[in-house]
């Protein structure tokens, strides 16, 4: 069976220019990324801001163009194709994502008519709505009327409006309500059984990751600095990044707590990434505290 | 209920606009002077004096019960001439913005969404254009040409879409990257839809703002034209050409100039207020 989807040495920089705007240097924000999604299957993409996670999102819904490397869809690559049908995005903020001077249904209709569906598409916007769980009429109303967790499920009936296989989830609850997060998450969840979708999800927050994802990859500067499944790689993290994002995971139980990684706080504070590899390789961070 | 959600917001947004008495203020002058433009045959005590009237022994008669704003050099009723005079000055600033918006708009729209060479040619068209001042064009177009109110208004609409131009792009250079620009561009929108679909809904706002507080302008532009003798030719009658014709009898006879001149004033003023108080409902709006 072919995979939903699979990344190959997936390279994008960006140059650094001078205060002269000659390019003096380049960031690579994604580099060498390779992965695969089998069909049905839930990958978590981990890391913290400027780790590349947005980037290879974008990449794949050919918002950017990737330097180097393949995008696979169901074994085909994507790389120059216009239209993308089968692979559809679930943005981080619905407040931005949906216009705010056109009404739920005539966002969803956009899609529809872009693809050119055939056949009765007002039906159709209500059948999405019925799917993520909200009244029909709601397809009147303006963004600003809903809640975020409401937008959100319009969001999420949009990127299903094509059928696509394949759903790039950008940290799609990170700006919702803790209590309205596990909502949408089961929604998501229930929606994959019924339509047989496959999952990006893409996202900081590793404790929604250990529930919803599979597998999970951690991306750091660029690079999967480590992957496996979810199990494997919460409870036995084997790169220091890993345990890092683990540490700062909040937690309520004590059975939670015992599973937590102990971090050494440099200056009363987090340390990042860099310092611990330093410690640990027995070098002495830029500060200490005593 | 879609119906009834607009009724609401439109009733909440002139709710709001009348609780701002300088830009009710302004509706009321420009509804006024449209009404009295449209219907000056009807509500002008001397509806003749439009033309070629000569009256002699009623000229340079100060303000009175019968003449409002006065007579001028031959006669002529000043009130009724300052209305007919609105009609030039208001269809001068209705063709110019016609022509001008929906141009520059489209010009804005293309330059911020497409970048590159498009945005480097267009806006380096508006940086030529916005050099040179409307007045001075009009007047080379004039020189060139002949002085008439068509010429007029196609000198100053050949410049003043530039001003939209600019006010568009930068609008559509922030509302392109918002998030919900690039869903629509991942579901695969066209680029028409993106353009006349998503973005320029949200720019309506400033462009009717832009417009209003424009009117105003163009009607200024129009004036000084006529003043100098460029834009419509008598014995139409003109705000402009009557303040010009006028203040060979200042000071003695001061109506015949002051009273055009302070009406081109109050129109000007008040597509101004107008203007002003469009932008500070629709900033309320953005806020929100």
């Amino acid at each position: 069976m072919t995979a939903a989807l699979e990344i190959r040495d997936l390279v994008k920089t960006y140059p650094v220019r001078n205060a002269f705007g000659r390019v003096s240097g380049a960031v690579r924000a994604v580099d060498g990324v390779s992965f695969t999604i089998p069909s049905g299957g839930v990958y978590g993409l981990a890391g913290e801001s400027g780790s590349g996670k947005s980037t290879i999102a974008r990449m794949i819904m050919g918002l950017t163009e990737p330097d180097e490397g393949d995008i696979l869809i169901d074994g085909v690559s994507v790389l120059g194709q216009g239209e993308r049908a089968k692979v559809q995005m679930v943005f981080q903020n619905p407040g931005a994502s949906l216009n705010p001077r056109r009404t739920v249904g005539q966002s969803i209709k956009v899609p529809l008519v872009a693809h050119t569906y055939q056949g009765d598409r007002k039906g159709r916007i209500g059948d999405l709505l019925d799917m993520v769980q909200l009244p029909r009429h709601f397809a009147d109303r303006y963004p600003h009327e809903l809640s975020g967790g409401q937008k959100q499920r319009v969001a999420i009936a949009r990127a299903l409006a094509v059928s696509p296989r394949l759903l790039v989830l950008d940290e799609p609850t990170s700006a919702l309500d803790v209590s309205v997060q596990a909502k949408v998450i089961d929604l998501l969840e229930e929606l994959g059984r019924q339509l047989g979708l496959t999952y990006l999800f893409i996202s900081h927050d590793l404790s929604l990751m250990r529930n919803f994802a599979q597998t999970v990859g951690v991306l750091y500067l660029g690079k999967i600095v480590e992957t496996g499944p979810v199990a494997r790689v919460f409870e036995r993290p084997g790169h220091d990044y890993t345990r890092l994002l683990l540490a700062s995971v909040p937690v309520i139980s004590t059975e939670e707590a015992a599973m937590r990684p102990v971090i050494p706080l440099i200056n009363g504070e987090m340390p990042t990434a860099e310092d611990l590899m330093a410690l640990r390789a027995g070098l002495n961070p830029k500060e200490t505290a005593r | 209920m879609s119906d009834l959600t607009a009724l609401s917001n439109s009733y909440q947004n002139w709710y709001r606009f009348s609780r701002n008495p300088t830009a009710v203020i302004g509706l009321i002058i420009v509804v006024v002077s449209i009404l009295a433009a449209i219907l000056a045959p009807h509500i002008t005590p001397y509806p003749d004096h439009a033309g070629a009237f000569v009256d002699f022994r009623n000229r340079h008669q100060p303000p009175s019960w019968d003449h409002w704003f006065g007579t001028d050099n031959v006669g002529r009723d000043i009130l009724t001439r300052v209305i007919f005079g609105l009609r030039v000055s208001l269809l001068l600033a209705f063709v110019v913005l016609i022509i001008a918006v929906p141009f520059g708009t489209i010009m804005g729209l293309l330059a911020g969404y497409f970048g590159g060479w498009t945005e480097i040619v267009i806006m380096r068209l508006t940086d030529i254009a916005l050099a040179l001042p409307p007045l001075i064009m009009a007047l080379a177009v004039a020189a060139v040409l002949e002085p008439s109110l068509m010429n007029a208004m196609l000198a100053i609409a050949s410049l003043w879409w530039t001003w939209h131009t600019r006010l568009v792009y930068s609008m559509v250079r922030q509302i392109r990257a918002l998030e919900y620009v690039e869903a629509a561009e991942t579901l695969g929108a066209s680029k028409f839809h993106i353009l006349f679909r998503e973005i320029l809904p949200n720019c309506v706002s400033a462009i009717a703002v832009k417009t209003s507080l424009d009117a105003g302008f163009v009607i200024l532009v129009g004036a000084s034209l006529s003043f100098l003798g460029l834009g419509i030719q008598p014995p139409t009658p003109d705000l402009g050409t009557m303040v010009a014709d006028g203040a060979q009898g200042l000071p003695d006879y001061w109506w015949e100039s002051m009273l055009p001149g302070v009406s081109i004033l109050f129109v000007a003023l008040g597509f101004n207020l107008l203007g002003d108080g469009l932008r500070d409902l629709f900033d309320v709006e953005d806020v929100r």
